[in-house]
């Protein structure tokens, strides 16, 4: 929904048209913009701006190749303009808050009076995702070569497309149109309003109640982030814990942070209807044989995304595609249409902009080399940017378990980190996962203060084939949090000290 | 509160035993059999807690607490009750499909607080049941009617309609809306559930369904030691009750070279080694103080309040490394850790009632207490009264340690044998036992 339908009784949705959203504009939309004159057939374009488009386009362009890119919003994509920017922006400052009202824990003064400036919030995240738009503009990519088309593009044939009213010809082309959010499908929740991640960094004051309904990534990001912000946060999941595939212990703790923090967390909730009374959503919750409404002045949806395939002409390009799934693609990102590849969110399990830009490589290298490159070889982590960040790579211990691989984890709380202790951040885990009987990482788990970083450390090990004694080795700066990596190598070292070892050693000892 | 400094250990195992059992005899109700959860004014009863209590009456017995016709009386009264119980499922009734509501009115034995259909505090009753099936063993007509119902109960159980036609039992179910979404995810007190199951002549559950369970497991290194990872305690205690699971193994525990009993002792050594690095530095905890496991505790929790930040969790499943830990302890887990790691635990033991006396009340142990919060006259917070299930492993597992006799029991228990095996359970003494050979 656009921030110019939304209904949201009280809340005001027009973010300020500043010095910041202009700057944004220019780079990533300019007014005046003229597309440019077709340079004959295209030898890859690309069709969508967002991180998985422009990844593609650049390093194409790099290479010499004649390339277009189309966009029918804003370059950058969910990821800049309503995503990953804008929310880890104001994840900051809420933790800020958050560390302030903990201030004692921190042998600090507890500020007398902690009032949350919400517009000063929202005005640094446009200052800054206007600063970052600048990487991605639409200057520096018509300086690299690349021809930018803006306006709605629909495939005209197996090689053709027309955008506003011109028609290009490509002799290879990528889908990365990317997804936008799921709304669930709850009666009275469309006549109420609801804020989803392309309007919520458009408000201009905070809901005081919110409800949040899913508790994937981004729910349990803004869920947690708008309560250390000042607003009264329920979150609803329909299952039994939050980010269903992140393993137990992991979603545990975040429950457990939650609760610290005073969200309301309702688990195994559905929520059965919304309606609006004076002035306030109703919202009508079931847990099993318990039912209740609670009473909110917002509701956010997180419950996932949908691929834009709509409008693209994708039948008349040959590219098969489901609304649940999005463009289907094999192992090297290639669709039905042998020339037409995809990248990022619209053909994408995993919704995250390095997985997409990464696919990009992949789909480029595979359409205009005849590089045989295998999205399945990609190891790639991701992280959950609550407090404490959940970072994963690699495989599960259930999926592996399910596979028959016999695994062990080594597993290190946060607690036993000196660092972890001196930042009074104790809360959380490394779990590194091994194939049994060696020291082969197959994956790993993180839970820290900062998960997001210390889980390149392994993604680095399983890329270059570096098992966990080999991490037993490597020096790590002390103190440092990261240290719980290399402390689950020692722990893996120590286990092959078994007795009949130490015996020999000992004879060996004793005889020099 | 009861002087125990005086006492050698065996004395003092012995008192803790006696008065763990009388919380059975104390709070039994003559007109059903049944006991309630705790002690507290109200309280409605645990089927779990029946379950111990019935587990309990052949100790008892042999140790001279109680007589024999008075053991089989309370005995067969419950199972009376049971057998003759409303099955129909309704909101009111007290059970279903063999199974039995979690929490039941103390006097007209119906379900109350709208609880679910519980399939493992079923199991925890239903072993009760066979337990003392296995014990009363005499002909005459209370003992030969005690085994008839208990077997009839068992049978009736239709564990097949718990999977709800999935890959794993469910945890619970209820009138109102039919089979609970709760997740059983992990190593946890249901050996016990799944061996029943499967021992089923007439219900068993089908399919892959231990191996559904147990690929949920973790196999961890934490603290140097190798081990199935549970946090709370409990988990490690429960099954052991009725199980012999010293020197048995299914597929997972023959791969990892152990099994539950080690597995047990492991989690007692890694409890010991979270208390000692106390991560949270709260009073108490260290070498001797440990314990956390699911208790009562101190709550924060506020009337008509939802949003409001919590750091006290009331009764909780507390567990190590994770939490929840708010500084709670709970000495019966320390106590019932006696058969895995017995200096440990009477160290652990000698700790808790050295320091903190005021956890002995009627010379039982309290279900926790939490150093770390003080009364206006210094004294750790303790929690009220008693909990039946406390009371119950507490007798159990120092049975168990000190004679053994209801592993031996239940080692001859051919449901529980068939179930061992239907779980791919061998070697130990579980290879000993010839077909048929079990009652």
């Amino acid at each position: 929904m656009s921030p110019d339908t939304m209904q949201t009784n009280t809340l005001s949705l027009t973010a300020p048209q500043d010095e910041y959203e202009a700057i944004r504009a220019g780079n990533v939309h300019p007014d005046a913009w003229c597309n440019p004159q077709p340079a004959g057939e295209y030898q890859l374009l690309v069709i969508g701006g967002g991180p998985a488009g422009l990844a593609a386009a650049e390093i194409a362009a790099r290479l010499g190749v004649r390339v277009a890119l189309v966009e029918r919003d804003r370059l950058g994509g969910n990821s800049l303009n309503t995503g990953c920017v804008p929310s880890k922006a104001i994840i900051r400052t809420s933790r800020l808050y958050a560390q302030m009202r903990d201030a004692q824990r921190y042998g600090a003064q507890v500020p007398a009076d902690i009032r949350v400036d919400f517009a000063t919030v929202m005005e640094r995240m446009r200052r800054i995702r206007a600063h970052l738009s600048g990487d991605g503009s639409v200057r520096r990519l018509v300086a690299a070569g690349i021809d930018v088309f803006f306006g709605h593009a629909e495939f005209t044939g197996p090689r053709s497309l027309t955008i506003e009213g011109t028609t290009l010809h490509f002799k290879k082309a990528l889908i990365a149109t990317g997804a936008r959010a799921k709304v669930p499908v709850i009666p009275g929740l469309a006549e109420a309003g609801y804020l989803d991640n392309a309007c919520a960094f458009d408000l201009t004051e905070p809901p005081h109640r919110l409800l949040v309904i899913g508790g994937g990534p981004f729910g349990c990001e803004m869920a947690q982030a708008f309560c250390r912000l000042g607003t009264r946060t329920t979150i609803v999941q329909d299952q039994p814990l939050f980010l269903g595939k992140e393993e137990r212990d992991a979603a545990q703790m975040l429950a457990d942070a939650f609760a610290r923090d005073g969200i309301e967390v309702r688990l195994n909730t559905t929520v059965a209807q919304v309606r609006v009374e004076n002035g306030q959503k109703l919202v009508d919750l079931v847990n099993d044989d318990y039912r209740n409404t609670i009473a909110v002045d917002a509701i956010a949806v997180g419950i996932g995304q949908s691929p834009n395939v709509e409008g693209l002409g994708l039948k008349a390009a040959g590219v098969d595609f489901d609304c649940d799934n999005g463009v289907l693609v094999d192992d090297f990102l290639r669709t039905s249409n042998p020339d037409i590849y995809a990248a990022g969110d619209i053909c994408l399990d995993h919704a995250y902009t390095h997985i997409a830009a990464s696919a990009a490589r992949i789909a480029v290298q595979n359409a205009l080399f005849g590089g045989r490159e295998r999205l399945s070889e990609l190891v790639v982590p991701w992280c959950t940017f609550t407090d404490p960040e959940i970072a994963h790579v690699g495989l599960y211990v259930r999926e592996a378990n399910q596979k028959n691989i016999p695994i062990k984890t080594f597993t290190v709380p946060m607690h036993e980190a000196v660092r972890a202790v001196t930042d009074s951040e104790i809360g959380g885990f490394v779990k590194i996962h091994v194939l049994e009987g060696t020291d082969r990482i197959l994956g790993a788990t993180i839970v820290a203060h900062d998960a997001g970083d210390m889980i390149n450390e392994i993604t680095l090990a399983m890329v270059a084939g570096i098992g966990l004694r080999k991490l037993s080795q490597v020096i790590h700066a002390y103190p440092t949090q990261a240290e719980a990596i290399r402390m689950a190598a020692d722990a893996y070292n120590r286990t092959r000290y078994t007795p009949q070892l130490v015996a020999r050693l000992q004879r060996w000892l004793a005889r020099r | 509160m009861s002087d125990t400094s005086n006492l050698t250990d065996d004395g003092l195992l012995d008192q803790l035993q006696h008065a763990a059992f009388d919380y059975f005899l104390e709070t039994y109700n003559p007109a059903n059999g049944l006991i309630p959860d705790t002690n507290r004014e109200n309280s409605p009863v645990s089927i779990a807690v029946v379950g111990f209590a019935l587990s309990s009456y052949p100790s008892a017995i042999e140790r001279g607490w109680m007589q024999r016709a008075d053991g089989a009386q309370r005995a067969l009264t419950a199972l009376r009750f049971f057998q003759g119980s409303d099955q129909s499922g309704k909101p009111d009734a007290t059970g279903y499909m063999g199974f039995y509501y979690h929490f039941l009115d103390l006097h007209s034995g119906r379900r109350v607080w709208q609880s679910e259909l519980s399939m493992i505090d079923t199991a925890l009753l239903i072993a009760g049941a066979l337990t003392a099936a296995r014990y009363f063993d005499a002909d005459n007509a209370d003992e030969n009617e005690l085994r008839a119902i208990a077997d009839a109960l068992y049978r009736r159980i239709d564990w097949r309609w718990a999977q709800d036609g999935g890959d794993t039992i469910r945890q619970g179910w209820k009138p109102e809306c039919g089979f609970l979404h709760y997740g059983w995810e992990g190593y946890s007190e249901a050996i016990l559930l799944y061996v029943l199951a499967l021992g089923s002549p007439t219900h068993p559950i089908v399919g892959d369904c231990y191996k559904a369970w147990t690929s949920t497991y973790q196999w961890e290194n934490l603290y140097d030691y190798d081990y199935l990872y549970a946090g709370p305690l409990f988990v490690h205690h429960f099954s052991h009750a009725w199980i012999d699971l010293r020197g048995i193994r299914d597929e997972f525990m023959r791969e990892k070279s152990s099994d539950y009993f080690e597995n047990s002792r492991r989690a007692v050594y890694i409890q010991r080694e979270y208390a000692k690095r106390n991560p949270n530095e709260f009073t108490g905890y260290g070498e001797n103080g440990w314990g956390l496991s699911a208790c009562d505790g101190p709550s924060d929790e506020l009337p008509n309040e939802s949003n409001e930040p919590r750091r006290l969790f009331g009764y909780a499943a507390r567990g190590v490394p994770y939490g929840p830990d708010d500084g709670t302890l709970s000495p019966s887990a320390v106590l019932a850790s006696l058969p895995f790691a017995p200096q440990l635990a009477m160290d652990g033991l000698h700790n808790l009632l050295g320091r903190y006396p005021e956890i002995l009340t009627k010379g039982r142990l309290a279900s926790s207490f939490n150093p770390s919060i003080l009364d206006t006259a210094g004294k750790p917070w303790v929690s009220a009264g008693h909990y039946g299930l406390d009371q119950g492993i507490v007798t159990m597992m120092l049975e168990n340690h000190r004679s053994g006799s209801i592993w031996q029991l239940m080692r001859g228990c051919r449901y529980v044998v068939d179930g061992l095996r239907g779980a791919g359970f061998g070697g130990g003494w579980l290879a000993q036992v010839a077909t048929g050979e079990a009652r």
